[in-house]
């Protein structure tokens, strides 16, 4: 499992990757999130998958999967949210102001 | 904390109570309430002479950075305290000077003295620190305060340029003597000079010893003006001339001077050593004399004869060092003649070429130019200034009775010598530095004669100036008649210096050759009988003579030199490329463009990551401990590629949407069968949200096209995602490959019902056992959301004219 896994994981960085290397801003913002899921399952993946039950002690399971990295993950849900919800609201304001949404028209100023 | 550290630091509280005095006494010349320091400073720096003669160098230790082995340690030897007695005795002349030449009503008096004063200081502190820290901050206090001194007139061009120039140069061989510094302290393990002196025997084969000694010799050549690092000094003129009389000739390029003498017992003994003080003070010699002669300005002739004496001094420093070679006293007092000469011209420079540019200062105040052309005739107007002149140039040119003329003899002495060190192979090359020495002697004299004959000789032609001349003030002339009358006394009695001054100082640069209790014999008689440096001296005379009434005539003489080449177009050109070149590296690849960027960072993700994952052997396929695969979980993997892949080929917005949500599903889906149900609760309210938020922002985005690019640009960034997705897909192989230790996680598995009274071990994780993370990922999605509130709600100026954008 884990080795296919780790196939999904590649594919989730290949697409995020590829979309963030273009040029509208769309594409951007949904590039993040596919590297997002992508770095979520290979937290997941790099602990072990399936070594036992839920980490609910209600189970009273022999043996639980891990629960460290599930918390790790779900803090870092709810920051990436936080993040591309900003994200998506500034490109909101930029397309905007600036009417266009091609990064490469983005370039700012010469006397940066 | 002796009287010394407080000597050094006495300026430094000058120029900090000069502007308050000024302010409670704004009728005063600011000049008049500084004098006081260095007259005091001379007249203590005085009475250390005998001090330092019945009871040797006094020193005192004062702790600043112990842990740094950083400690402001003073060291007065014979060394220090002639460079000092320098210092203080030209500066105050200078102070009197600069009183009746700077005006009042005019300047920015205040920053003139403040600077002077730091100047001064930081000069003091140079010469009698004893830590080579400590030297190296003063040394750089220097450069900067001659900085702010050439740049006094800020608002001229000229000024600002040669301030710049004189800055980046001498800064530049500060940084290489620093390293020079570090380098000898990894070799002793101590930055003071008098240990490092001791320890000189034992250095000599250490593989840093060498690159030490040309580090700390390119900073003694750039603040010594040597070739072909001179080309600072002549664009230093523009400062006013108290500051070229002190700083370009008297003090600030003696440093050079001084720790080349000072620095002497360490490196002396080896041959690069002096082979290249000598040699470049030579090249210095001869270049200098010669550029001299073509001058027109009367402040630029002074500056090539400055550089052009300061290698003589230089190259004397150089020869001098040839003592060290031998063993045998005899001997090396013989070659310990050359240092002697230094020691004694050092010390005639500094006096001559005082007096030279006060009269240069004189002339141009009187007259208003300073260009030899328009001058002439002001013999008859000016008597004091062409005597002291006629002194002054005549001691530059080595004539009897003045004291250069004795300089001058000794330095033919030191030549002479040198021939016959066989030790040193220097059989064909020696005869050269006689010969080198002599014209340059003779080019020495044709400009000598042709600062005092061009400006006060000749015919009277007041027409062409734009002040009506006259003789200066009696206040202005002061000094530079002290520097003359001095002149004319160490001329005729020089050994007044012998045993006061130069004997210590030699016997501070050859501490090692004498035996305890010993004195070199220093007498130096105007008369010395029918030899060869006499006869060299009637040659360079009759020849100047020669030089100098042919000089209109020839254009050899006069016209200046390679118009076409000069290294004052190498060092402007090298800079203006230098700001080219890297004016056109970032614009080659700070393009602005941000997947430039970002392919930077992901190449290099690619390179370093794929690099150590091949070197370290780090992929190992441990498929052993891997849990197997259902048919559901086949499906759910297929869906979540296909959804991804597809994404990029997505032709609308919406599509490309859903197909992302459709893959967040999926890893909620993943999160379900990896038994993580917290996990999949989240993931599925958050993909939700993003994707309502995702459909309410696009609703105002453009419509999604599909982008018109090249082929080049799309396969570009297919290799780099590929690259990247290879490299990931190989992270997680290996890392889920093979568990190095145990994991924590039993700890909490254990203790979650216990400890903390929960059942759900990763809630506890997040609000008990790791609650910080908690708080701040609140704090995160709080800030988000004010950012948010901000965007929309605030408007920005310039947000009423739509699509005008913000600068």
């Amino acid at each position: 499992m884990e080795l296919y896994m780790s196939l999904a994981i590649g594919v989730l960085f290949t697409v995020g990757v590829y979309l963030v290397l273009s040029k509208s801003l769309l594409r951007i913002i949904l590039g993040t999130s596919f590297l997002t899921h992508g770095v979520h399952l290979l937290l997941l993946t790099m602990s072990r998958l399936k070594t036992g039950a839920a980490p609910l002690l209600g189970e009273k399971a022999d043996a639980y999967v891990d629960p460290l990295p599930q918390a790790l993950i779900l803090t870092s849900i709810v920051i990436s949210f936080g993040v591309t919800s900003f994200f998506f609201v500034l490109a909101y304001k930029a397309y905007q102001k600036l009417g266009t949404d091609d990064m490469e028209q983005l370039r700012g100023s010469d006397d940066e | 904390m002796l009287l010394l550290h407080f000597a050094i630091i006495l300026p430094f509280l000058f120029a900090f109570i000069g502007p308050l005095l000024q302010k409670a006494l704004p009728r005063v010349h600011t000049g008049w309430l500084m004098l006081p320091a260095p007259v005091f400073l001379f007249i203590y720096m005085m009475s250390l002479i005998p001090v330092n003669r019945e009871r040797g160098p006094l020193q005192g230790k004062l702790s600043w950075m112990p842990s740094l082995g950083v400690d402001f340690d003073v060291y007065a030897d014979g060394l220090g305290l002639l460079f000092a007695l320098i210092i203080t005795g030209i500066g105050s002349l200078v102070v009197l000077y600069s009183i009746y030449y700077l005006d009042k009503n005019k300047e920015k008096l205040t920053h003139f003295y403040v600077y002077l004063m730091l100047f001064m200081g930081a000069m003091l502190g140079l010469v009698l620190s004893d830590n080579a820290m400590v030297l190296y901050g003063f040394w750089e206090l220097t450069s900067i305060s001659s900085f702010l001194l050439i740049a006094f007139w800020h608002k001229r061009e000229r000024s600002r340029y040669g301030a710049l120039k004189s800055m980046v140069i001498t800064v530049f061989g500060g940084l290489a003597m620093f390293a020079g510094f570090l380098l000898l302290y990894t070799v002793t393990g101590t930055f003071s000079i008098r240990e490092w002196i001791a320890e000189a025997p034992s250095m000599a084969n250490d593989a840093l010893f060498l690159p030490a000694m040309l580090l700390v010799l390119l900073g003694a050549f750039t603040k010594s003006a040597q070739f072909p690092f001179h080309i600072w000094l002549p664009d230093a003129m523009e400062a006013p001339t108290p500051v070229s009389a002190y700083l370009h000739s008297a003090t600030m390029v003696k440093a050079g001077i001084y720790l080349v003498a000072r620095m002497s017992p360490v490196f002396a003994g080896q041959q690069a050593w002096l082979w290249l003080v000598s040699g470049f003070g030579v090249a210095t010699l001869i270049y200098g004399s010669y550029r001299a002669m073509k001058q027109t300005d009367l402040k630029a002739l002074l500056a090539f004869s400055t550089i052009s004496q300061l290698g003589l001094v230089m190259s004397l420093f150089g020869l001098g060092s040839a003592a060290a070679f031998y063993t045998g006293t005899e001997q090396a007092l013989f070659y310990s003649k050359a240092t002697m000469a230094a020691v004694f011209h050092l010390i005639n420079h500094a006096i001559f070429k005082g007096a030279l540019f006060m009269t240069a200062g004189i002339v141009d105040h009187e007259t208003g130019t300073r260009d030899i052309r328009r001058l002439g005739g002001l013999m008859a107007v000016m008597p004091i200034s062409f005597t002291i002149a006629v002194i002054g140039a005549f001691s530059m040119a080595g004539i009897p009775p003045f004291n250069g003329f004795l300089s001058k003899e000794m330095f033919f002495t030191s030549v002479l010598n040198i021939r016959e060190a066989e030790l040193l192979g220097l059989h064909a090359w020696g005869a050269l530095i006689p010969v080198i020495a002599w014209v340059a002697s003779v080019f020495t004299f044709v400009y000598s004669m042709l600062f005092v004959f061009r400006t006060f000789g000749g015919k009277k032609s007041f027409e062409k100036l734009e002040k009506k001349p006259h003789e200066a003030p009696l206040g202005m002339l002061l000094p530079p008649v002290t520097l003359a009358s001095l002149a004319i006394v160490f001329g005729l009695f020089p050994n007044l210096l012998s045993y006061s001054l130069i004997e210590p100082a030699m016997a501070a640069v050859h501490p090692n050759l004498l035996e305890p209790g010993k004195q070199f014999m220093v007498s130096i008689h105007l008369w010395h009988g029918f030899t060869a440096e006499l006869y060299m001296t009637a040659g360079v005379v009759a020849l100047g003579i020669v030089l100098f009434l042919l000089h209109r005539r020839t254009a050899v003489l006069h016209a200046p030199l390679f118009e076409r080449v000069s290294l004052n177009r190498v060092y402007d050109s090298g800079l203006k490329l230098l700001d080219r070149f890297s004016g056109s590296v970032t614009k080659l690849y700070m393009t602005g463009s941000i997947r430039q960027y970002l392919i930077y960072i992901f190449v290099f993700i690619i390179a370093a990551l794929g690099a150590t994952l091949v070197s370290e052997g780090a992929v190992q396929l441990d498929t052993s401990g891997f849990a197997d695969m259902s048919f559901y979980e086949a499906v759910i993997i297929i869906a979540l590629i296909l959804s991804a892949i597809a994404v990029p080929f997505a032709n609308s917005r919406l599509m490309a949407i859903i197909l992302t949500g459709v893959s967040g599903y999926m890893v909620t889906l993943f999160f379900v069968i990896f038994r993580a149900p917290d996990l999949a609760l989240t993931q599925m309210i958050v993909e939700t949200v993003s994707v309502a938020l995702f459909l309410l922002c696009f609703y105002h985005l453009p419509k999604l096209k599909k982008e018109v690019v090249k082929l080049r640009f799309k396969l570009w960034n297919l290799l780099i995602a590929v690259g990247v997705g290879t490299v990931m897909t190989l992270v997680a192989l290996s890392a889920s490959g093979g568990s190095s230790f145990e994991s924590i996680s039993h700890y909490f598995l254990e203790n979650s019902y216990t400890l903390a009274g929960g059942k759900n071990v990763v809630n506890v994780i997040l609000v008990d056992f790791r609650g910080f993370d908690t708080m701040l990922e609140i704090v995160v999605l709080g800030i988000a959301s004010y950012g948010i509130y901000a965007l929309i709600r605030v408007k920005l100026k310039g947000d009423q004219e739509e699509g005008a954008i913000e600068t």
